[in-house]
């Protein structure tokens, strides 16, 4: 299976992250480019892209569709590899590594948050969870993370016995069970109505402050920026802006 | 339990109509391989075991009548390990309740129990006391089917005198495990059994004390049979042997031989058909399921899951069912290898016929079937394996669709929409259009193939029983008369016809092959026996040269026009030389046919008969049949009618058997076929066909499309099916075909008629299935979720 030493050097970064020098570098990408085959047309998703993110930060990327930023997120979740470019994690380079070290990155690291819940429609709300627990090296009892999103009550009950913002929490609740450094959530709240999507917006919220983890949300909703630390805008796979915040909104502040 | 095997177990459950599918499948051709190994080995085994303990000889000759101390020459041959000697003689019987006469076959057996060569198997009763000559052993086969039991008496006409014999046992033997009268292919038990009796009491009534007229041997380890058949035939061919011959011709074994080989060949065949359904099978759903599971394997592979893990959890998906089926066949398959031990044991009359289920067949068997999971799951598990992540987050990417035959302006036209949608459907994917027509077509062709061999024992009865033979009895000569027998026989009241025939034992040779075979002198091909071949095709007598069977010209290597060297091995022992007018493709048996006339002049002598087919006014048999018990000469008769009967009823049990589990066998894979197609293109297109439906069609017009799909590709595969099948049986008939008997290859119309009466309603039921699913479509749920 995996490298050994590989795993260490993960382990050792997740380790470390839980007493992290705050400012320290989490992610470097670097000139990353990336275009697919999409039939017969050629789409560049991702044009020399260069970008820091900082431990603890919660970030928002904002754009359009198509702009890129689904690309940018699977890159950096490891779930994709660029055409041009390198990718850091904690000074290690993503974009060398091995199958089997992305499958260990992805495992040990990284929590993923889906526009459509994507979750496994066979097994209960408690069985999602798990199926990342039972892997991870330190999680959380998957009863505690499920408490966390507010679900502590339905974890028997399947995906189709649960409404889309219920459904959304029980995603993040399997993110962040196993406490992966980074959460990555790609339009957390777009298959979601107003009030749903704030509650959502309100667990990611609570995950990053109370959790540390570092997160990234993507989003084309432009009114979501002001709950993150920092801001970037992608427009035609190119960077068109990065900001800071000075103060970040209460999720429930927001208004769309 | 962890969350992936939970995810499978309940993911099998939802998907249990097409996965039971798949387990049937296997289930069939496992149970076909672990019953008929079974019934292989076990007649293996049981023959062997049969062989053993009753020390069945290896080397067996007949002579007219040698003098005892041959015993002594005959041991003394290097490679000889162990002699007996024997008087056997064909008698007339009367028995209780029958009115023509029977054959009995007395065997001598020594007066005090010791064991010999082919000894009996006291099944009942007791063995024959010394000093009462009048006690016998009966075979099994012959007192069951005339409801005889010891204590019973029958009486029998020995060397011309009646002797009533006393049934002191029941017994079997090695030699007759197949028991026949000699010059026949089908048992008759009621007319022919086999009679064990002293020694003395049987050399007296014939006439033969000192002398012997059979011996049996068996070889020391090592031993050459061919040398010690070479140094018999050497010894006694100034006694009338006819030559000495090895296990391979002794007529039972060579029947349960041939019978071994049979069932091997059944072995390979069909499991290897079920197999590579359910391979088929397990590769068109497994593809589906990690189709419609892009997302959720992404959505592992972001979660840390690695290629291995979701690699077997798919595979689990063809494991899983594939091992249900096994155990399935396996339960069955011992079930159904018992019930075919039944039958045989009905054919076959063996001291104890055991029922061996050996583990190898089932390790065997499971490993065959999981390796036909491996091979069906391997294209999605790869697949699954392969799906990079974030492609896989992407709805798949629609396909590429070109237009096809139908989109030529001239046509588009005339083709309503449906059409064109479901023609373009199939061509989109030729291979599993081609794929899915060739799977139905096996099933159709395991329909025809198995009622195949009905219709060819069909053809069987009709060419020996109508066509060839057109008596009503046979009357069998102890010794061959001398032809004034013709007038003494026309003469009797109640024959109507009579046809007399030579039966002369010849070598033949060709070059520097050699056959012992009797030469058949037959007064006339067009009267009461006729020359017909496979094909019903008739055949003349020429007035001069020989007609050998194809089989027989094969084995010697002859074609018409070559000259035959013939050996006569009775009587003056001449030589003489035949051209071969012609061969004809018999179904039963090796023969060579001359004109009686012919033969006897070739022989040199003034004639001889050894038997007579006549035709009887029915209302003065039953006087004929006691002229006949009475009559000197006459060792027995065999009636056409009660050969057919014996035979349609042995045969009709096991045609019965194996045709009913071919039939269901074929429609549970017709089935599978056609259900998980009909279920995997629903699922495939069930967004398109409810969009379809919000735009307006109706529920019969979306049916259409679906399963007009598969309607299109069974009617496709039903020609091509019989094609197959025709093939299959073809295969069968030549594999299946010895020395003894060739099945000709004859189809009925009913056989193609019932495979597609029986796939049409395979199919209707699985697409009212399929419909009740699709009508059960949510419109708008189907389309608010993501594809």
């Amino acid at each position: 299976m995996e490298n050994p030493d590989v795993l260490d050097s993960f382990v050792d970064v997740s380790a470390d992250s839980q007493q992290r020098p705050s400012g320290e570098v989490v992610l470097r990408i670097s000139d990353l480019s990336k275009f697919y085959m999409m039939g017969e047309v050629r789409v560049d998703a991702l044009k020399h892209i260069s970008l820091e993110f900082h431990a603890g930060e919660l970030a928002v990327l904002l754009g359009a569709s198509g702009s890129g930023k689904s690309t940018l997120l699977n890159i950096i979740g490891g779930l994709d590899v660029p055409s041009s470019g390198k990718l850091f994690f904690h000074g290690r380079e993503i974009t060398a590594a091995t199958e089997a070290e992305l499958t260990a990155y992805r495992r040990r690291s990284i929590g993923f948050v889906f526009q459509f819940y994507n979750l496994i429609s066979s097994l209960s709300a408690l069985e999602n969870v798990q199926l990342v627990t039972e892997i991870a090296d330190n999680p959380m009892p998957a009863e505690e993370a499920l408490r966390l999103v507010d679900l502590g009550n339905r974890l028997n009950h399947f995906p189709a016995q649960l409404s889309g913002g219920e459904q959304q929490r029980v995603a993040i609740a399997r993110a962040v069970a196993k406490r992966p450094e980074l959460l990555l959530c790609d339009e957390p709240t777009g298959a979601l109505d107003f009030q749903t999507g704030k509650l959502v917006l309100d667990v990611i919220e609570k995950v990053n402050r109370e959790l540390g983890t570092t997160t990234l949300v993507i989003t084309h909703n432009a009114s979501i920026a002001g709950m993150a630390d920092r801001v970037v805008r992608l427009r035609s796979g190119e960077l068109s802006e990065d900001r800071r915040n000075l103060t970040r909104m209460s999720p429930s502040e927001l208004v769309w | 339990m962890k969350p992936l095997q939970r995810k499978l177990l309940r993911e099998l459950l939802h998907l249990k109509g097409q996965m039971l599918a798949v387990a049937a499948v296997v289930a069939c051709g496992i149970s076909v391989f672990v019953s008929m190994s079974s019934v292989k080995y076990s007649l293996e085994a049981s023959r062997q075991r049969y062989y053993n303990r009753f020390r069945f000889a290896d080397v067996f000759v007949q002579v007219k009548r040698a003098p005892e101390f041959y015993r002594e020459t005959v041991s003394r041959i290097p490679g000889v390990a162990s002699v007996s000697t024997r008087l056997i003689a064909d008698v007339t019987l009367d028995v209780p309740g029958l009115d023509e006469p029977a054959t009995g076959r007395l065997v001598s057996i020594p007066e005090y129990r010791t064991p010999v060569l082919n000894d009996l198997f006291l099944k009942k009763g007791r063995y024959i006391e010394p000093g009462k000559p009048d006690e016998v052993i009966a075979s099994k086969p012959f007192l069951e089917a005339n409801h005889l039991v010891p204590g019973d008496r029958i009486s029998a006409v020995i060397n011309g005198r009646k002797r009533d014999l006393l049934i002191v046992g029941m017994g079997l033997s090695p030699e007759y495990i197949y028991e026949v009268q000699p010059g026949s292919f089908f048992p008759d038990k009621r007319r022919f059994g086999v009679f064990w009796m002293s020694r003395r009491a049987l050399e007296s009534a014939v006439d033969m004390s000192g002398a012997f007229n059979d011996l049996s041997l068996t070889l020391a380890h090592g031993a050459s049979e061919k040398d010690v058949i070479m140094k018999l035939d050497n010894l006694f061919k100034r006694y009338g042997s006819l030559g000495a011959y090895g296990r391979s011709e002794q007529l039972s074994d060579r029947f349960i031989v041939d019978e071994i080989k049979q069932v091997g060949i059944q072995i390979t065949f069909l499991p290897l058909v079920f197999l590579a359904v359910a391979v088929f099978l397990l590769n068109i759903v497994l593809r589906r399921i990690v189709a419609t599971q892009r997302d959720q394997i992404a959505v592992l592979k972001a979660i840390g899951y690695s290629n291995e893990d979701v690699g077997l959890h798919y595979l689990g998906f063809a494991m899983i069912p594939t091992a249900f089926g096994a155990v399935m066949g396996t339960l069955l398959g011992a079930w159904l290898g018992r019930e075919l031990m039944n039958i045989y044991g009905e054919f076959y009359n063996f001291s104890e016929l055991v029922y061996y289920f050996r583990f190898e067949d089932v390790a065997l068997s499971v490993l065959l079937s999981f390796a036909a999971a491996m091979f069906g799951a391997l294209g999605a598990v790869r697949k699954a394996v392969l799906l990079p992540p974030a492609e896989a987050m992407r709805p798949d990417s629609p396909v590429l669709y070109k237009p096809g035959i139908f989109d030529r302006e001239s046509l588009r036209k005339k083709i309503p929409v449906p059409v064109r949608i479901i023609v373009r459907n199939l061509e989109r994917r030729p291979l599993k259009a081609a794929l899915s027509v060739l799977m139905i077509s096996l099933a159709v062709a395991i329909l025809i193939a198995g009622r195949y061999t009905y219709d060819s024992v069909d053809r069987m009865v009709q060419v020996e029983f109508s066509e060839k033979h057109r008596e009503d009895v046979t009357v069998i000569f102890n010794n061959p008369m001398p032809p004034s027998v013709r007038f003494n026989i026309a003469s009797l009241d109640g024959v109507l016809a009579h046809e007399f025939y030579r039966e002369e034992p010849v070598r033949m040779s060709f070059g520097h092959r050699a056959r012992r075979q009797s030469i058949k002198g037959m007064d006339s091909a067009e009267g009461l026996q006729r020359l017909v071949d496979k094909s019903s095709r008739q055949f003349s007598l020429p007035p001069d040269g020989i007609v050998l069977t194809s089989t027989l010209a094969k084995i010697l290597g002859v074609r018409p026009g070559d000259r035959l060297q013939i050996d006569f091995l009775q009587g003056r022992q001449r030589h003489g030389e035949l051209f071969v007018s012609s061969t004809i493709d018999e179904i039963l048996g090796l023969s060579a046919y001359m004109d009686i006339g012919a033969l006897n002049r070739l022989a040199g002598d003034g004639g001889a008969l050894n038997a007579a087919y006549l035709r009887l006014d029915q209302a003065k048999a039953g006087k004929l049949y006691t002229t006949f018990k009475k009559m000197p000469g006459v060792a027995g008769i065999m009636m056409l009618k009660a050969m057919k009967e014996s035979f349609d009823e042995l045969i009709a049990q096991s045609m019965t058997t194996s045709t009913v589990i071919l039939t269901s066998f074929a429609c549970i894979l017709a089935f599978a076929v056609v259900y998980n197609g009909a279920r995997i293109s629903l699922s495939e297109r069930a967004r398109e066909l409810t969009s379809l439906r919000v735009l307006g069609m109706t529920r019969a017009e979306i049916s259409f499309i679906l399963l007009g799909e598969q309607a299109m590709l069974t009617i496709t595969a039903i020609p091509v099916g019989f094609m197959i099948g025709i093939g299959l049986s073809a295969l069968l008939a030549r594999a299946l075909s010895s020395e003894l008997y060739r099945l000709p290859l004859v189809f009925s119309a009913f056989n193609f008629l019932f495979a597609f009466v029986v796939i049409v309603l395979v199919s209707g039921v699985s697409a009212l299935l399929v419909r009740k699913r699709l009508t059960g479509l949510d419109l708008v749920e189907v389309l608010k979720t993501r594809e």
